[in-house]
């Protein structure tokens, strides 16, 4: 019966028309939420070297969000810019990865969980460098060279925490065991990953994760520490990438928009 | 005053951004730090002035725009805009032997060359950085994130002072 169908009957190629901005949400959000969590270290860091460097990585992460959030509005067309994103969205309107709202727990688990994050923002951002999307080519760009000496600044840490003393060798092995389930999302491709690696616009997943995992393992291997043996489960349903996310990120986003919220359009 | 408008030159503007100072590194202006990428007048006479970020987080580039408009209208152009462009992201390349000098008088260690790395480059050797202070080499880095974005602290243990780098990017 093909033959009787008409061209104007033929159901189109599904729409994709929000899959770049989904997917600059999740650059975007991933960066906004793990900059806020940072920012809490601010006057609570173990010495005074490390409040600072926390606090720069911070301050780096919302810029970074910033300029892909403001894209993201540009793109999506409806009016919202960066703070309207980032100050009046729901929690399931979130696309960040899990990993980047847990809680801080101990200086061990915040530097593994940067350490983590970090790999995956290097072999990420060099490869949309050379993204066909020029603005977000170079963006970043210039999120690499930040990104660059944030990898330089957890990574020293895993190697001096874990090849520190008992103690710091059994509590960075901790976080990162208790991390990994975690990392699985960063590499799960939907429909949306498709799209921009057809488009040209974002990597192939599959072989970044190889390069991130290598990565890994050799900062973890210099550091005396074990690579979980388990591999990550790929959540079905892809976690924050899809707005479910753990029951952390609702009291970040209540402390962090509560002054907009309060005050909408306040300026000083 | 410049000069009144469709009779500004680009020379001029640029004499006038000469005068605008980075609010942090106050001893080097804005296009001495490369953050000024260009100016130009559009059709409808009014200039543009195209900038770009240090840093991604730089807090101080909302007030560097804020200057280069006032700095612009005392000088009589009132029609004026600031537009921001990422590419090429900007580099500490960009600052000229004389401006390096400037830093180094003002007790900031200047950037060293950039140089391609790796992604992942950890207890990397790097060119022992030069005390502006007492001209040692016999320093230490102790931490690449200080009191801005783009400087790093370090530490003489010739002279026993600590000082500042310009973190080369």
């Amino acid at each position: 019966m093909t033959s009787a169908v008409s061209p104007s009957v033929v159901p189109a190629p599904a729409p994709k028309p929000n899959a770049l901005v989904e997917y600059l949400l999740r650059l975007g959000d991933d960066r906004l939420v793990l900059g806020h969590r940072l920012s809490e270290w601010c006057g609570h860091g173990p010495i005074l070297e490390e409040d600072i460097a926390l606090a720069n990585v911070a301050l780096d992460l919302l810029g970074q969000a910033t300029m892909l959030l403001r894209l993201a509005g540009e793109v999506e067309g409806q009016g919202r810019n960066e703070d309207a994103l980032a100050y009046f969205r729901e929690a399931i309107e979130f696309r960040n990865c899990q990993l980047a709202e847990l809680p801080n727990g101990d200086f061990a688990f915040t530097i593994a969980r940067q350490f983590l994050f970090d790999v995956h923002a290097v072999v990420t951002l060099d490869a949309l460098s050379s993204s066909t999307h020029a603005e977000l080519a170079a963006i970043a760009a210039k999120s690499l060279k930040e990104a660059k000496y944030h990898v330089r600044h957890s990574g020293e840490w895993m190697l001096k925490l874990g090849d520190g003393t008992a103690e710091s060798h059994r509590r960075v092995q901790t976080a990162v065991d208790e991390l990994w389930r975690f990392t699985g999302e960063l590499f799960a491709a939907d429909d949306v990953d498709r799209a921009m690696q057809e488009a040209g616009i974002a990597p192939d997943l599959t072989p970044l994760r190889e390069r991130w995992l290598s990565l890994v393992r050799e900062v973890m291997d210099q550091a005396t520490l074990t690579l979980p043996n388990d591999v990550p489960r790929l959540p079905n349903a892809r976690g924050g990438r899809t707005g479910a996310h753990t029951e952390y990120l609702g009291h970040l986003l209540a402390e962090m928009q509560i002054v907009a919220r309060s005050h909408p359009g306040a300026t000083w | 005053m410049v000069a009144r408008a469709g009779a500004v030159t680009r020379d001029a503007l640029l004499a006038v951004l000469d005068q605008v100072m980075d609010p942090e590194v106050p001893v080097l202006s804005v296009r001495e730090l490369g953050i000024v990428r260009d100016v130009e007048v559009d059709d409808a006479g009014a200039v543009i002035v195209t900038v770009t970020p240090t840093y991604s987080g730089c807090p101080a580039i909302r007030v560097i725009e804020q200057d280069i408009l006032a700095a612009l209208a005392s000088a009589g152009v009132s029609d004026a805009r600031v537009r921001t462009t990422y590419t090429p992201a900007w580099t500490t390349d960009w600052i000229a032997p004389e401006a390096r000098a400037k830093l180094k008088a003002y007790g900031i260690a200047p950037p060293a060359r950039t140089e391609p790395s790796d992604l992942v480059q950890l207890l990397r050797r790097r060119a022992a950085v030069q005390c502006p202070y007492c001209d040692s080499f016999d320093t230490e880095l102790r931490s690449e994130f200080g009191s801005t974005a783009c400087k790093a602290v370090c530490w003489c243990r010739s002279c026993r002072q600590p000082f500042e780098e310009f973190k080369a990017i």
